[in-house]
């Protein structure tokens, strides 16, 4: 007896019937079998049934693939029914990597040819979603005459097909090239909208094609015009905007069509203007059209005018009351916040007060954002609003936004003694948050600052005495006040109260510190090389001192139990050297990476350290730093050092990141015009063989200043170029300070250096442009 | 000084699509219990990676609730979403997509289905999956917006169900 088979209907309520998966699963694989029986039985009446069972099953994750064959035997049938479902379940069941999909490539054809519009679309839509190279090779004529068929529903499904034919099989543009122009005479629009894409596709794949399509900009913007001003067809507009997506498409070919082109871009310039001004914003159908609007304003080359209009518009997006339409808008000022920069600048207020945003996704790019638009003007305001809001934000913006602070206050710091402030409160707020170098940075800044020793040494006490489990703090508080403990102990300092410390007071403090267990084994290095210190800092007998060194000896982490030994032998052996040894540290250089840490131990350890020749290190430190050319004077000479921390800081820096030996490379004068003069020195870092770093220097011999001086650089396409911000745009007269800025390129293909140097500046009361290659590169620099 | 600007890099992404091409990855329809109503794949991917990626796209969707945006950045995509009730639209496109454009093509694209099944809702779909597919081969074609007309949408599912 043959069990009539369920309908499609039945078996969906069957199966949303099973209460538990084991009986859903039962469910289906009974049916399955029936299924497989059913197709090996081969009855046609009911196979599309069975096939749409199947489809149903695998939409629910079960496995499907015996179904195949009998998408093909249905796709061949004469029936519609069978057809459509045949054709679905080959789109969900086949794909390229499975060779099943190529016999059907044979029915494609045939279905393509014979006239019926609508098995012609399931043809070309199954062609377009699962339609391999090999596929899209056999059927591509075909597809091309549909393109110019009178009847739309067809032609637009081809004209999306020839767009997938292309993506996969680039060589076949040049067939689909010729009919897109009788096709943008289309008034229908969804074959308009396939052909926008189609051109699109084509010209973003070879430049010829670009250039050939560039002959349509003007129809195209006739097209755009029309659709703005008249609307073509009411049945296309949404919420009051006629035909959102073809003025979107539009607008994004235009965009491509313009990118470095003056000519298009200035035919554009008009009818960008009117869609920003006109286009009704209360809906999100017209905020669409004008974000895409705003991008394409920002990458064709546009006149200053539109720029800020569209920045502007970005600017009025901030303050719309729908989070998306914010989003949106953050994300596109951040891409052109270094080109615009003081049209960004006027919106600053309200990017800041998308800090307070809940999502946090809105908050980051406002953080970002926000970073980005500091400048000297505004810094003090700014870090205020951005403490503030690190107070608040959440964990994982933490980091990003407390060593951004920092690194605005070391670009833009008005006095020392705010930046000292300002780190000082980023560490209390988030200490454990900030980088590695922050340490060092602060020690080196305080350390700099003679005039604010006394203030700085007082605050870092009192934050201290407040709170010893953040660690970089409490490790700049140990370092300074081992360093000034004398001044904190004077008790009178005109920039903060009156505080009064006894000695026993402050070594209670450094005990703590070092016994405490949310202490990192740096930080007690850090606390007992300040006790030490304080041994000839302090007026007292230094018994209590010398107890804690000495219980240290025995101390289990070996790197305490080494300095401990090693002060031990100062107090007794060699107390005569003590207070040498002792002496405030120099100011450091600046230069490869100082560790605070590495400093002092080898400051301690030095005792017996033999006096280096200093001579031929530092001019070997010279050397190093000495990125510049020989005209520029002499590189800052080592500081007077003491004899022996200058042997060890000697050492320190031979330590730097970017090489040790340096392969030199002739320098190379490239440029020089009234007395203005561009040097190139190079520098291959022997760890990474790809990398070549140009240090640019450009000085200045004449009688007056150049000023608004900018360097662009340019590499063939196989280079990478990172430009870093140069030392400043004005090269003072007279050889005074030159200005230096420095160029990474990767070279992973070794391929022969070309640079092109574009320069622009003010000299004399003239502009001037310079635009140059660089010759006689020498063979080192990429070989 | 900015970085000078380099020619996007044309590398070839999975299964030999260019990466940074602005398509249609693939279009989900699901609901909150992650059981998919609809799945259309612009882009050939393996079956346990379309399994994979469902249940990535579910975790990330439905965690998300009235005060995030309705973008979503996903691997190196973007996925654009809506939620109706108890269904979740996701379109998932490329970083340089117009967020609000594809907005506009989800919520016309439930405008369709719900002229098309007379105030539709989740059983609908269910049911009638396979005419779900129709309208959305009707509508997105090769990863691109097709016909955004809703009375021509119409119209033609019309003319293809009296067949």
């Amino acid at each position: 007896m043959v069990v009539p088979s369920l309908k499609l209907q039945d078996l969906i309520e069957e199966i949303r019937g099973a209460k538990t998966q084991a009986q859903e699963r039962e469910v289906i694989q009974k049916e399955c079998a029936h299924i497989r029986a059913s197709f090996r039985d081969g009855d046609p009446l009911h196979r599309h049934r069975q096939l749409a069972k199947l489809l149903y099953v695998h939409m629910l994750g079960y496995p499907a693939h015996f179904g195949q064959m009998e998408c093909l035997k249905l796709i061949t049938s004469p029936r519609f029914t069978d057809k459509r479902v045949g054709y679905l379940g080959a789109m969900l069941l086949l794909d390229e990597r499975q060779d099943a999909h190529l016999l059907i490539t044979n029915s494609i054809k045939n279905d393509l040819s014979q006239g019926i519009q609508a098995v012609q679309g399931l043809a070309l839509c199954t062609l377009s979603t699962v339609g391999s190279a090999e596929m899209c090779r056999d059927l591509a004529t075909e597809v091309e005459k549909l393109l110019l068929q009178p009847g739309p529903y067809v032609r637009k499904k081809a004209v999306l097909t020839a767009v997938h034919i292309i993506r996969k099989v680039p060589e076949l543009s040049n067939i689909f090239l010729p009919p897109c122009a009788q096709l943008l005479h289309e008034r229908h629009h969804g074959v308009l909208l396939g052909t926008i894409t189609l051109i699109t596709e084509l010209c973003e794949r070879s430049p010829a094609a670009l250039k050939h399509f560039r002959k349509v900009v003007p129809q195209l913007v006739q097209i755009l015009w029309t659709l703005v001003t008249t609307g073509y067809s009411t049945e296309h507009s949404i919420s009051g905007v006629s035909d959102p997506f073809l003025q979107v498409q539009i607008l994004r070919l235009l965009r491509i069509l313009g990118r470095n082109h003056e000519e298009s871009s200035e035919t554009m310039n008009d009818l960008l203007a009117q869609v920003a001004t006109n286009t009704d914003t209360s809906r999100n159908a017209g905020n669409a059209v004008l974000f895409e609007t705003v991008l394409t304003i920002m990458d064709i080359r546009s006149v200053a005018g539109l720029r800020v209009l569209a920045v502007n518009i970005l600017g009025r997006f901030l303050l719309n009351s729908d989070k998306n339409i914010r989003y949106v808008a953050l994300t596109s000022l951040l891409r052109v916040v270094q080109s615009d920069h003081s049209a960004v600048q006027r919106h600053r207020p309200t990017v800041v007060e998308c800090l307070r945003e809940p999502d946090a996704s809105l908050s980051r790019r406002a953080l970002e954002l926000s970073l980005a638009l500091v400048n000297s003007s505004n810094v003090r305001a700014m870090t205020q609003e951005l403490q503030s809001f690190l107070e608040s934000c959440p964990p994982d913006l933490r980091a990003d936004c407390a060593s951004g602070i920092l690194l605005a206050a070391e670009r833009f710091a008005p006095t020392k003694r705010w930046h000292i402030d300002t780190i000082l409160r980023v560490l209390t707020m988030a200490g454990t948050h900030v980088r590695d170098d922050a340490v060092a940075n602060l020690t080196q800044l305080i350390g700099g600052a003679q005039e604010l020793h006394a203030y700085s040494v007082r605050r870092l006490y009192s934050a201290l005495a407040e709170d010893i489990s953040q660690q970089p703090l409490v490790q700049v508080a140990a370092w300074c006040i081992g360093e000034y403990g004398d001044l904190l102990l004077e008790g009178s300092c005109e920039e903060t109260e009156p505080l009064q410390v006894e000695e026993e007071e402050v070594l209670a403090l450094l005990e703590k510190v070092l016994q405490s267990h949310m202490s990192l084994p740096a930080t007690r290095g850090y606390a007992l090389t300040a006790l030490m210190k304080l041994s000839t800092r302090l007026r007292g007998d230094n018994n209590r001192i010398r107890q804690v060194v000495s219980v240290y000896g025995s101390c289990l982490d070996v790197e305490l139990q080494q300095r401990a030994v090693e002060y031990n032998a100062l107090f007794q052996k060699y107390d005569h050297m003590r207070a040498a040894i002792l002496e405030k540290m120099p100011l450091v250089e600046r230069g490869g990476t100082q560790d605070e840490e590495a400093k002092e131990s080898k400051e301690a350890q030095h005792s017996e350290a033999a006096l280096v020749p200093t001579e031929p290190q530092a001019s070997k430190l010279l050397d190093l730093l000495d990125l510049l050319d020989g005209t520029s004077g002499a590189a800052q000479p080592p500081p007077p050092l003491e004899p022996s921390s200058e042997g060890t800081s000697v050492h320190l820096l031979d330590l730097p990141c970017v090489s040790s030996a340096p392969a030199s490379i002739p320098n190379l004068k490239v440029f020089e015009r009234e007395g203005l003069q561009l040097n190139l020195s190079f520098v291959r870092p022997p760890g990474t063989p790809a990398l070549l770093l140009i240090m640019v220097t450009a000085i200045n011999t004449s009688e007056a200043d150049v000023t608004h001086f900018v360097c662009q650089a340019a590499v063939p396409k196989s280079f990478q170029l990172q430009l870093q911000a140069p030392s400043g745009d004005t090269v003072p007269a007279q050889g005074g300070l030159p200005v230096t800025q420095l160029l990474r390129i990767l070279n992973p293909k070794k391929a022969p250096l070309r640079l092109k140097l574009r320069l622009t500046y003010n000299h004399f009361g003239q502009s001037v442009q310079e635009i140059f290659e660089v010759n006689n590169l020498p063979v080192e620099t990429w070989q | 000084l900015r970085e000078q600007e380099l020619p996007r890099s044309r590398g070839t992404g999975a299964a030999g699509v260019r990466t940074g091409v602005a398509m249609i990855r693939f279009i989900l329809i699901q609901n909150r219990a992650g059981k998919t109503r609809l799945a259309k794949w612009y882009m050939q991917f393996d079956d346990d990676e379309k399994q994979k990626l469902i249940e990535e796209v579910h975790a990330v969707v439905t965690v998300r609730d009235a005060k995030h945006t309705n973008f979503v950045e996903f691997r190196n995509f973007k996925i654009i979403y809506r939620r109706y009730a108890g269904l979740y639209f996701c379109i998932c496109v490329d970083v340089n997509d117009n967020n609000l454009a594809y907005l506009e093509a989800i919520h016309n694209f439930v405008e369709v289905l719900n002229e098309y099944f007379h105030n539709v809702c989740e059983l609908d779909l269910v049911f009638n999956f396979y005419k779900v597919y129709t309208v959305v081969d009707e509508m997105f074609l090769a990863g691109e917006i097709r016909e955004t007309s809703q009375t021509k949408v119409l119209k033609q599912l019309l003319m293809l169900q009296s067949l």
